[in-house]
């Protein structure tokens, strides 16, 4: 599944690399320590946190997330949107807690594999 | 075999301690560096966890340090050397969920006492060295299985 249709499903603000939602969705991640989600975590992955600051871009960019989704409709910072367009991360956000949108988005993936 | 001894690559990278706005640089610049070398993907995503968590580990606890990372034919090594506060109970710090973090780090997402324990399982090879007062050393291998 890709981003673009996610997007579409679940009504996600794009804050940044709106041009890269072509990615396909390989799974998703939950989390908001950043060592778990570099242990945990797979290339294609969809993540899920309430971290805004700049370093989980690095960690998505390490990880070769296709995505991060902010949750409870928290915003990235400014330094945060501008590493992730210029390392081609697509932020979204979501107006619901992690709970709910990553349950939404497991369905999303499982209905479609 | 010279073939297995040919060096690819050998560099060494600076990162600054206490500065989480260029955290990730030297690890991204690693990880770029083996893929353009040609490295394999399952080894080149082993050295990119491996990578950010020494440097993260540099950056929350060390004034500065040295990160060189090393390559040959199936082998990619990573050594980090700081300049920091040194680990008194390496036990201890390698024991899952055991950090000495302060707020302001754990709030960001980092200090939760898993940084050494990813370092350890994602390397073939791993070495913990440290001096309290006057730093710690890393020696991580990864191999071709």
């Amino acid at each position: 599944m890709k981003i673009e249709e996610i997007v579409q499903a679940l009504g996600l603000e794009v804050k940044c690399a709106k041009d890269c939602l072509d990615r396909e969705v390989t799974g998703g991640y939950t989390g908001d320590l950043l060592s778990d989600v570099m242990g945990n975590s797979k290339a294609g992955y969809i993540w899920i946190t309430r971290q805004v600051h700049q370093n989980i871009v690095a960690v998505a960019s390490l990880k070769e997330h296709s995505a991060i989704i902010l949750i409870n409709s928290s915003q990235p910072t400014a330094e945060t949107m501008d590493k992730a367009e210029a390392e081609k991360i697509p932020i979204m956000v979501s107006d619901l807690p992690a709970f709910e949108i990553s349950g939404k988005i497991y369905n999303l993936l499982t209905a479609n594999s | 075999m010279a073939e297995t001894n040919q060096n690819l690559y050998s560099g060494t990278f600076n990162i600054e301690g206490g500065n989480f706005n260029s955290a990730g640089i030297v690890s991204t610049g690693i990880k770029s560096t083996l893929k353009k070398l040609g490295i394999p993907s399952d080894l080149v995503r082993k050295a990119a966890i491996v990578s950010y968590e020494a440097e993260i580990n540099v950056v929350s606890y060390a004034k500065k340090g040295v990160m060189t990372l090393t390559v040959h034919p199936g082998v990619v090594c990573i050594e980090v050397t700081d300049e920091g506060p040194g680990i008194p109970n390496i036990d201890l710090a390698m024991q899952e969920g055991y950090s000495t973090a302060d707020q302001r780090i754990r709030e960001m997402g980092f200090g939760a006492g898993m940084g050494l324990c990813n370092i350890r399982n994602y390397s073939d090879a791993f070495q913990i060295e440290s001096e309290v007062g006057k730093g710690t050393r890393l020696k991580m291998t990864i191999t071709t299985p």
